[in-house]
């Protein structure tokens, strides 16, 4: 291969991470390899070091730019995704464009995933020929800045999204709040206490909805959805569809009187989980933020039954002009902003999907979210805890834990709340009705603070725990004597027993989903979803409210099962990462990008359809293609497509790629053979 | 050689997006696959040109085996769909050139799916061992060498 790459002056830096690769890998073996077999390559010199990310790591390599005139560095350590930004800076900090630093990943792709020493270090080797000889096709980089718009779009207004908003609104920019209910406030709104402090939840949220709602900072955007985002960190464009509420947002006082006139009574499947109802026209509840009612089409009289009946919302209506517009038509709205917040929650699982227990088919079987109604007193029981009938409070009841969780028929993760919440349910139901209280549960999990206490507690209230998997909720009496109305099959793991309790209701503590449209809201925002569906951050323990997309950042249970305090916790820290952001003004993005060499372009347009971004066009007059960077993201799909190499990608380009390939064969080449 | 004893040597393809990073799980999960592949990081499946492909073939590589995100889940919205009909492609091209098509295996493993990517790196690995080692012509004598060989 022709290459002007030899008065280049490498340095190899083989890492131990202690004896993460150590153990695995002949470290030793490996720099002495890049010492004395690549000496013809460039290599001046090839150390091992316990810690390479360490400080003094780091010194080391500073070091050796500055004494030994390196104008390349090769650091095997770990994956680059960890630690390419760490040794980048070292570099940029000696002097020496941090571009012309490469990592050989033999960690995650050596140490840790094989266990023979001589392959592994064979492999290691390998990878670090490749690497050197990349980096020897590096160009010096800049970064690309761009600037940061400052305002801020968040998606979904529970209590994550809305610590986000306010904590972004109060420190002076601009949030769109974007909910696709007609008020803001989610799940935790249909709460009534919280555990394990047993707080109202109303009490704690309504006044974050309401500084929210007439914050001079946060825009709120309910019942509304975002449909399109296009763009990049700092600069995105999001269409939102304005789902039509029937109702003159700006000109409805609120008054209620037509929530009252309207004589529609429909099920609400919604805030109170199935068990209330509510009118035609609603809001769902009555501290809803914004204050004004939606009209739901499906069931007003004016639509269902012919255009122009009852018309009563109307008529009673007091305001000038009249808020109510039966023709409204959904609207869109252009948003400019520079990050993005999702914090679209959770559904919860379908307790219907266990047959055994029953709901949905024996009538006193409910769901935690059912009786979490039941129990607040702006409910539809007035707080009262009651069996189907409505007027009978249960003597027994059995709570069963993990309802499809922890649980390989339907969902594996741990739903995290579930124990807590029984508890507090169980708790709640013994204060109000005095019933017995039988909890079932496979481990109880209390790990936060105050939580164990709080269990301590209710075990000392006399609320029963056996442990155990339920089995079977059943209707039907195993004998004459047996006395129900329902009975709860399980195993008493720690009796040794089978049991049978018999209880007058069952609450099935059903665990949360990730939300059944993840999937395609991650796509809209070009997010990962992990294969349950839950938001994939950056990294796990690092980096858990950053998404793989700059700019765009996740809170609450849209990433994982939570609690409440988790959830403010990564609203909160959502929007510091997102503060910071702005307050930089300005960000430096990866120059990964592609270009056009016009010189070398035959005009031939085959590129031309690539680009998902539309940042390739073609330039009529000069009979060539460009290509827009700042549109770039950076896939390098055209490069590889271009026929006549005229397209390069930058950190990407065809001569560092194929010379890696070169690289990593350096043991197996296949020699010509002798003629 | 015979074919327990044959180890192939496989060049891997894989996007920094989800391959890349489900290779990087495989890892923090100390989940073990065949020592066989080695990894080289493009942004993109998109990215790669059915010469690095050759280039590999040429230059050793018993098998190459391309890794990007899941059709729909394109970090780039939609260019793995490009590698996948570069793939098709160059499958017909390697069977004109008498290589077995299946020596190159495209595959989708998003940044959660460590154990899958293990697994792909296990069932390509066996499939290249039953091929056998690339009967690759030895590589075309660069021009220079060759005139210098038929010269006098």
């Amino acid at each position: 291969m022709a290459d002007n790459t030899q008065q280049e002056r490498v340095g190899v830096y083989v890492c131990h991470c202690g004896s993460n690769i150590a153990g695995v890998v002949d470290v030793q073996s490996v720099a002495r390899f890049a010492a004395e077999d690549l000496k013809g390559r460039g290599v001046v010199v090839a150390r091992d070091y316990t810690f390479m990310c360490s400080v003094t790591g780091q010194e080391l390599i500073e070091q050796d730019i500055r004494e030994q005139g390196l104008t390349r560095v090769v650091v095997a350590a770990c994956s680059p995704h960890l630690h390419e930004g760490t040794f980048r800076g070292a570099c940029g900090r000696a002097g020496l464009n941090p571009y012309l630093a490469e990592m050989a990943s033999i960690r995650e792709h050596v140490a840790w995933v094989h266990t023979d020493k001589a392959v592994a270090t064979a492999k290691a080797k390998a990878i670090v020929n490749g690497a050197v000889e990349r980096v020897l096709r590096n160009e010096p980089l800049e970064a690309i800045r761009v600037p940061i718009e400052a305002g801020t779009l968040v998606v979904g207004g529970g209590i994550a999204g809305l610590q986000t908003a306010l904590e972004i609104a109060e420190a002076g920019y601009p949030v769109h709040l974007v909910e696709r209910e007609p008020s803001i406030g989610g799940h935790m709104a249909q709460f009534d206490k919280t555990f394990p402090t047993l707080d109202c939840a109303a009490c704690i949220l309504t006044p974050k909805m309401a500084a929210a709602g007439s914050h001079p900072h946060i825009q709120l955007h309910t019942w509304s959805e975002v449909e399109k985002v296009e763009g990049y960190v700092g600069n995105y464009t999001v269409t939102v569809k304005k789902k039509p509420r029937y109702v003159l947002e700006d000109v409805c006082t609120g008054c209620g009187i037509c929530i009252e006139k309207c004589p529609v009574l429909v099920v609400d499947e919604a805030h109170d989980a199935g068990i209330g109802y509510r009118k035609a026209i609603y809001t769902p509840f009555a501290q809803a933020v914004p204050n004004i009612p939606v009209l739901d089409p499906d069931t007003c009289t004016y639509y269902v039954g012919g255009k122009g009946g009852c018309r009563a919302c109307e008529k009673f209506c007091p305001t000038e002009p009249n808020s109510i517009v039966f023709d409204q038509q959904e609207e869109r709205i252009t948003l400019r902003v520079g990050n993005i917040v999702l914090a679209t929650g959770w559904d919860l699982f379908d307790a219907r999907r266990i047959h055994q227990y029953g709901y949905g088919r024996l009538a006193n079987v409910f769901t935690n979210l059912e009786l979490e109604r039941m129990c607040n007193a702006a409910g539809p029981t007035g707080g009262k805890v009651v069996l189907r009938d409505g007027q009978t409070a249960p003597a027994r009841v059995g709570i069963v834990h993990c309802v499809g969780s922890r649980d390989r028929n339907y969902n594996n993760w741990c739903s995290s709340i579930c124990c807590m919440q029984s508890v507090k349910l169980a708790h709640l139901v013994k204060e109000r009705t005095g019933a017995e209280v039988f909890n079932f549960y496979i481990d109880m999990r209390t790990p936060a603070k105050d939580y164990d206490e709080f269990y301590q507690r209710v075990l000392d209230e006399g609320v029963h725990f056996i442990r155990g998997k339920v089995a079977e909720v059943s209707d039907v009496p195993r004998g004459p004597d047996e006395q129900g109305p329902l009975f709860v099959q399980v195993e008493d793991t720690l009796a040794g027993l089978q049991r049978r309790i018999p209880v007058d209701m069952v609450v099935l503590s059903a665990g949360l989903e990730p939300r059944r449209d993840s999937k395609a809201v991650g796509k809209t925002f070009g997010i990962a979803c992990s294969t349950n569906g839950w938001f994939i951050e950056k990294h796990a323990k690092l980096d858990p409210i950053a998404t793989m997309t700059e700019g765009v950042f996740v809170a609450g249970c849209a990433q994982g099962p939570k609690d409440i305090p988790a959830s403010v916790a990564q609203g909160a820290a959502a929007a510091a990462r997102v503060l910071s952001y702005i307050r930089q003004g300005e960000l430096a993005l990866e120059p990964v990008r592609a270009s056009v060499n016009e010189a070398q372009c035959s005009g031939c347009r085959l590129c031309n359809g690539l680009c998902p971004f539309n940042a390739i066009s073609f330039i009529e007059e000069r009979r060539v293609t460009e290509i827009n960077a700042a549109l770039c993201q950076g896939c390098g799909t055209c490069v590889a497509a271009c026929p006549a190499g005229a397209i390069s990608g930058s950190g990407f380009s065809n001569e560092q790629l194929l010379a890696q390939i070169e690289g990593l064969l350096l043991d197996v080449a296949r020699v010509p053979e002798p003629a | 050689m015979s074919e327990s004893a044959f180890e192939p040597v496989i060049i891997g393809f894989t996007c920094n997006w989800c391959s890349y990073r489900a290779a990087d799980l495989a890892g923090t999960s100390r989940i073990k696959y065949p020592p066989n592949v080695r990894l080289i990081r493009v942004m993109c499946s998109g990215r790669i040109d059915p010469t690095f492909v050759l280039k590999a073939l040429a230059d050793g590589a018993d098998g190459v085996m391309i890794a990007g995100c899941h059709p729909g889940e394109c970090h780039y919205l939609e260019q793995n769909y490009k590698a996948l009909r570069r793939h098709r492609l160059l499958q017909r091209t390697l069977a004109q050139f008498g290589i077995e098509p299946e020596r190159v295996r495209l595959t989708w493993a998003s940044a959660a799916e460590g154990a899958r990517f293990a697994e792909e790196v296990g069932a390509m690995v066996d499939e290249v061992k039953k091929l056998g080692p690339l009967n690759w012509p030895t590589r075309p004598v660069p021009q220079s060498e060759a005139a210098a060989e038929v010269a006098p």
